[in-house]
């Protein structure tokens, strides 16, 4: 049973991580923690369901089911163009909201509450076009396969786990190798000196949010596939989110996964050992007990 | 408007006026800079002398006045907007990215890279990685110019001062200016270093770089300038060759402020 649990902790510490990627890159680079980030989860979740519900109606043969998996080419078809239509969403609430408060030099805390209305109004919207009933990306069953150590998966959780592995790979080695991760972590170290230097900020900006908002999809995707659909999904994992941003190191990539993954054990681990009433107090007692003792986190540079 | 030829003046600053609240930093002040040449810019502190480079290189916009770069009217620009156009600029005080190494350092001031784009690294990965692959080796010889490249994967926060100012000066040559604004390179540097720097700014003058430079150490500017501008209370106190403004009577008395 622990390693049942060990495993579910993964596959949600996975998701978990993909979100707080986002995070810990637009709290890193734009400088304020944004609580819509979960809202971004939700409609990459729903964007991709459109989408991929739409293709399936009109081409049929994207709907039949792929290998062992529950979905067909409908899912990762709608994913993508999701990815792009999330990205586009938060280009529309940066250009609307955010931006016009950061060229105004507004405090952090006018920008944190903006952050709060945008979720509310994008929550709001959500809710009203789609009702809040649980939505589901396909209605196949899937049978778990036993895959040793007495833990049964499904190839649905399998696949989230590798996709979510490429996906860390990828951001770390954009921001490593690139030019546009260097100029990332140049505005992310000193956002005056970065313009003076000749780095573009605006473009940087807009890099970073189309990077955030199409890992949320992803995790919004995943959340949908392994659990379901609901317009409150991305905001019941902030929490989560910013206990592994935040644990990770604000700014780390690699810290935000591996901080995802210590956020799902921990999480999957108490429902085992102490009780499922006391889930989500986990993510709460991770993020305070980090703030009091290593506030820079894991792989944080001390401020 | 400046004309555009090949003598025309690669910058022209314009009547060009900065107003703090109830302080008027530069009051009227223009200048014209000379493809080619290293013009010293002096003055006593207050002058106006760094808030004039600020404005030129678009840290700050001008109350009034206008800023013309290479014949094109650049004085709404922002700076990575004027980097873009050949502008190049130091200052006294230089800042690393402190946490990124010293190639790193330099190579945030490379301009155009297609990588800098997201979608360009995975639609166009080969034309990203020549692009790269290029800046690095320029970037590294960049620092060899500076004596810098032992240092190259180091984190830049472990430098001293006076290779700071050297790490800076690479960063910005970088994006191949066509001018380069140096706001006082000797200020708090060794002898030793000193001579290295003032060697480097007539390698990169006589290579074709125009060459704006703040500077208090006189010795300095006799040796680099053909023609020095004296600024005081925000305006234009003198003009002339280094030797004649130096034993100006009214630069002598804007310096120790005998009288105003």
């Amino acid at each position: 049973m622990i390693a049942q649990a060990i495993f579910n902790g993964l596959i949600a510490g996975a998701m978990i991580g993909l979100g707080a990627i986002g995070i810990t890159l637009t709290y890193s680079i734009l400088r304020f923690a944004n609580f819509a980030h979960g809202e971004l989860i939700s409609w990459g979740a729903y964007a991709t369901l459109g989408v991929s519900t739409g293709l399936a109606a009109h081409f049929a043969p994207l709907a039949a089911p792929l290998g062992p998996f529950s979905f067909g080419w409908s899912l990762p078809l709608g994913l993508v163009v999701s990815m792009a239509l999330t990205g586009l969403l938060a280009l529309i609430v940066d250009v609307l909201l955010f931006g016009r408060l950061r060229s105004r030099g507004g405090a952090v805390i006018i920008l944190v509450i903006a952050g709060f209305g945008a979720a509310l109004t994008l929550r709001s919207l959500l809710e009203f076009l789609f009702t809040t009933k649980p939505a589901y990306f396909t209605e196949a069953l899937q049978i778990a396969m036993k895959i040793g150590f007495g833990v049964r998966a499904t190839p649905d959780q399998l696949l989230s786990l590798g996709v979510s592995a490429l996906l860390v790979l990828a951001v770390h080695v954009l921001l490593t190798y690139t030019a546009i991760g260097r100029a990332m972590r140049a505005v992310s170290e000193n956002q005056q000196l970065a313009a003076l230097a000749g780095v573009d900020v605006r473009q940087t900006i807009r890099v970073v949010w189309l990077l955030g908002a199409a890992l949320a999809a992803v995790a919004g995707v995943m959340a949908g596939l392994l659990v379901q659909i609901r317009p409150h999904m991305g905001h019941d994992l902030l929490l989560p989110l910013f206990a592994a941003a935040i644990l990770g190191g604000i700014g780390s990539v690699p810290g935000a996964m591996l901080a995802g993954l210590i956020v799902g054990l921990a999480e999957s681990l108490s429902v085992q050992l102490i009780g499922a009433e006391w889930r989500a107090a986990v993510a709460f007692v991770i993020l305070v007990g980090v703030l009091l003792l290593r506030p820079q986190g894991l792989f944080g540079r001390p401020a | 408007m400046p004309g555009t030829g090949p003598s025309a003046p690669i910058v022209t600053a314009q009547d060009l006026v900065m107003q703090f609240g109830g302080m008027r930093a530069v009051n009227g002040m223009s200048l014209e800079l000379s493809k080619g040449e290293i013009l010293g810019l002096i003055g006593p502190n207050g002058a106006g002398k760094t808030t004039l480079f600020n404005m030129i290189a678009g840290a700050l916009r001008p109350t009034a006045g206008q800023i013309f770069l290479q014949g094109q009217d650049v004085t709404r620009d922002p700076p990575e907007a004027r980097i873009g156009k050949g502008l190049g600029r130091t200052f006294q005080i230089p800042k690393p990215f402190a946490q990124m190494t010293l190639l790193e350092n330099v190579l945030t001031g490379a301009q155009h890279q297609a990588g800098e784009g997201m979608l360009a690294n995975f639609l166009q990965p080969k034309k990203v990685a020549v692009q790269e692959k290029a800046a690095i080796e320029k970037a590294r010889s960049l620092l060899d110019f500076l004596t810098l490249s032992h240092l190259a994967n180091e984190p830049a926060r472990i430098l001293s001062g006076g290779q700071r100012k050297l790490l800076e000066l690479a960063r910005v040559l970088m994006a191949d200016p066509a001018v380069i604004l140096l706001d006082e390179p000797a200020a708090g540097v060794n002898p030793a270093l000193l001579e290295f720097i003032i060697g480097r700014i007539a390698d990169l003058n006589a290579r074709g770089t125009t060459i704006l430079l703040i500077e208090h150490n006189m010795e300095m500017v006799a040796r680099l300038c053909s023609r020095v501008i004296v600024m005081a209370q925000g305006r234009l106190l003198r003009e002339g060759k280094p030797a004649d403004v130096a034993s100006d009577p009214a630069v002598i008395e804007a310096y120790l402020g005998v009288a105003a």
